[in-house]
């Protein structure tokens, strides 16, 4: 815990997998716990309508305040945003990687990033320490990994799913939070209106086309069980000879990690 | 004396008339003027089918020379010729469309095969040739380049681009981006750094790139959005992050792979440092996702020494049903039909007999690794390497190798 730390988490509406209702984003909400337990001074903020409910949810973790940046759908949240950052200047801004409603590019914290200058680290699982002005996070990466990463403050960074999961949000602390509205010039989304937006196709599976020329090669497609690709056999060696072949392979994959 | 019922065979007069084709020669010899036996019937002669292969015994193809590949019959090892597929060349390109693949692993993952498919989508345009660049960061295991699709190379070399840098490739392709202004740049809208890159391109450049991008022409692209739930119909972007499946790969030409240099890359200030992987606790990785896993079947019968050589080897630890039945590996462990279904790119399997349920489970692996006694087991012919021998002691061997291994490290470091 840094108590003299200041961060600040973006907060987006989500949709529940399952009703598409709106609820607290999931990464969004592990965003916000990761920098409650980071600091005491954590800032959440909103860019959007000030009256919606979800922002309650998020207030229910246990938030005294939340700022929304008041702007309609159609508005470009990144300029505001960057003027609301400048005058705050945190030192930590978290997001989510993407947002689960709207275009959900995941450009915001890269576009944010860039009109600050600021370093930007995606899908980071855990910040595990911060020492003269540098921070040291831990990156998720596929295949449950882990990247260690140091960073300078201030930064901004996104939280991977695999961040701890956010504490549950009560209902108390959310009616008694309160919603600060601050009205902020409204730079337009042109591109937005060039857009159609529909709801999702289904995408066509994939079909296993056989490239065969000829009725007998097709069957042999078909029916064939799929047979060995010439892999290398060793037989009647001593076994340490055949467990170096072994480990030989494992050292060319570079499955064997360094202690 | 009847006449014999002589049924007339519309191909095989065909073939006698064209002298060009490859059985006419057989065929006349054996058809001009049938051969009556003493009773008057027409006979065959056995001895004029067939043709002598190439051991230097007769072989008779009853699939009259149909079969598209050339099977070249060899005790151990069955090999099929490919036909080499036709040079895709071009020469003077009117534009350009940069690939930056993730090359997962050092190889090309089926996303990147796609997305260069994609790209030679883009790149035919009516009039105009473009030429496919792909950008290529470090060192790489991938030789089928030409395969995939690539006619031009930029390969950045240097052990910089090992670790996780993102500023450095992120000038490097602002450099190339002054160089070539190439007309698309496409990524990979993945986990394994597509989508970081892109992103952090079209931040700078100043462009919206049409992210989750699934159906792509030069008019046209369809991303999806809002957690799978919209579609999004807007103009063809600069910048395209792409999903799986975008296109299908390049797979009826070849490719040149020619190389581009690249001017003078300029040094950039980087605030992100790379201090390595965490150690990560093998057995807390969901095995589905797992790297590598060291797997036990009913051919294991030293378990401590298993669990150890899993450690030692830092592989995630996998079962086949029986060494589960048996009470030897927790449920979660067993891989396959009934279990889970694992994408490891290396799966060490020790005394796994490769039951089709089994097999099923690791349909993705991209190397197997079998020990096992038995060398006409299923699991043998399924593995990149096979040893054939005991799995004690195989394993106890490789126990010493990794102890050696990581001492000298040690020593060295
Ligand atoms: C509906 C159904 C679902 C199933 N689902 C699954 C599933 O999800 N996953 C699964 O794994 N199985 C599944 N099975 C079971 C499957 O059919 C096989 O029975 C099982 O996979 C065999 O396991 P095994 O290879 O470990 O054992 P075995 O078939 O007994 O093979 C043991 C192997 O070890 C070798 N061996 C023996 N001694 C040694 C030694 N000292 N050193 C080295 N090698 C040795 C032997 O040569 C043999 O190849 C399912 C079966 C059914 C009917």
């Amino acid at each position: 815990m840094q108590p003299d730390l200041k961060l600040v988490s973006l907060l987006s509406t989500g949709r529940h997998p399952k009703s598409g209702r709106a609820c607290r984003a999931n990464q969004d909400s592990r965003a916000l716990e990761l920098a409650m337990k980071t600091s005491s001074q954590v800032t959440a903020v909103h860019a959007g309508n000030p009256d919606n409910n979800v922002l309650r949810q998020y207030a229910g973790m246990g938030l005294k305040k939340i700022a929304v940046l008041d702007l309609p759908e159609t508005a470009d949240p990144t300029q505001s945003l960057k003027h609301y950052l400048d005058e705050q200047s945190p030192d930590i801004v978290l997001t989510g990687v993407r947002a689960e409603d709207g275009e959900s590019s995941g450009m915001l914290p890269y576009l944010l990033s860039e009109k600050l200058g600021w370093a930007m680290v995606p899908r980071i699982a855990e910040i595990q320490s911060i020492e003269n002005g540098k921070a040291k996070v831990l990156q998720a990466l596929p295949r449950g990994q882990r990247r260690l990463i140091e960073v300078d403050l201030p930064f901004i960074a996104s939280v991977d799913n695999s961040a701890a999961e956010p504490r549950q949000s009560a209902f108390g602390p959310a009616s008694r939070a309160t919603i600060e509205t601050i009205s902020t010039e409204i730079f337009t989304d042109e591109a937005l209106a060039g857009w159609q937006l529909s709801a999702a196709r289904k995408r066509p599976k994939r079909l296993k086309i056989a490239k065969a020329k000829t009725a007998a090669d097709r069957f042999k497609a078909a029916t064939a069980k799929s047979q060995s690709k010439g892999g290398t056999l060793i037989k009647d060696k001593p076994a340490s000879e055949q467990a170096k072949a072994i480990f030989d392979l494992l050292v060319t994959e570079s499955v064997i990690k360094q202690p | 004396m009847t006449t014999v019922a002589h049924r007339r065979d519309p191909r095989t007069e065909w073939i006698i008339r064209n002298r060009l084709h490859p059985q006419h020669e057989a065929l006349f010899a054996s058809q001009n003027g049938p051969v009556r036996g003493p009773t008057g019937l027409i006979r065959k002669n056995p001895h004029n089918v067939g043709f002598i292969g190439p051991n230097g015994l007769k072989r008779i193809d009853r699939l009259e020379g149909n079969s598209s590949n050339v099977i070249s019959i060899n005790r151990q090892v069955r090999q099929v010729i490919e036909p080499e597929k036709p040079l895709h060349k071009v020469e003077q390109p009117d534009f350009h469309i940069l690939v930056v693949p993730d090359l997962a692993g050092g190889r090309l993952t089926e996303q990147d095969k796609d997305v260069l498919g994609q790209a030679h989508t883009l790149a035919n345009v009516e009039g105009s040739k473009g030429a496919v660049v792909a950008v290529i960061f470090g060192e790489h295991r991938e030789t089928g380049l030409d395969q995939a699709g690539v006619d031009r190379l930029i390969h950045l070399e240097g052990s910089d681009y090992e670790d996780y840098c993102p500023e450095l490739k992120l000038a490097a392709l602002a450099t190339i981006e002054q160089q070539l202004s190439p007309k698309h740049w496409l990524f990979p809208d993945s986990i394994h750094g597509g989508a970081d890159l892109g992103s952090r391109l079209a931040a700078t450049l100043g462009e919206r790139p049409a992210v989750q991008a699934w159906q792509v022409n030069n008019q046209q692209a369809t991303c999806r959005a809002a957690s799978d739930s919209i579609d999004i119909n807007r103009e063809t972007p600069k910048i395209l992050l792409l999903a799986e499946e975008c296109a299908d790969a390049v797979d009826e030409t070849r490719h040149e792979v020619l190389p581009v240099t690249v001017d003078e890359l300029i040094g950039t200030q980087t605030t992100l440092t790379d201090h390595g992987f965490m150690a990560v606790d093998p057995n807390s990785i969901p095995l589905a996702e797992a790297e590598f896993i060291l797997a036990a079947g009913n051919g294991v019968s030293n378990w401590d020494l298993f669990h150890e050589a899993a450690e030692q080897l830092g592989a995630t630890e996998g079962a086949s049903r029986v060494a589960v039945d048996n009470g030897h590996m927790p449920r979660f462990r067993q891989v396959g039909a009934t279990g889970t279904w694992v994408t490891a790119s290396v799966y060490l399997a020790v005394g796994i007999s490769g039951a089709i349920q089994h097999m099923q489970g690791i349909g993705q692996c991209q190397t197997v690794i079998a020990i096992n006694t038995d060398a006409n087991c299923d699991m043998v012919k399924r593995a990149n390497l096979s040893v054939i021998g005991d799995s004690e002691e195989v394993l106890k061997e490789l126990l010493l190798l990794i102890k050696e291994y990581r001492e000298a490290l040690s020593h060295a470091a």
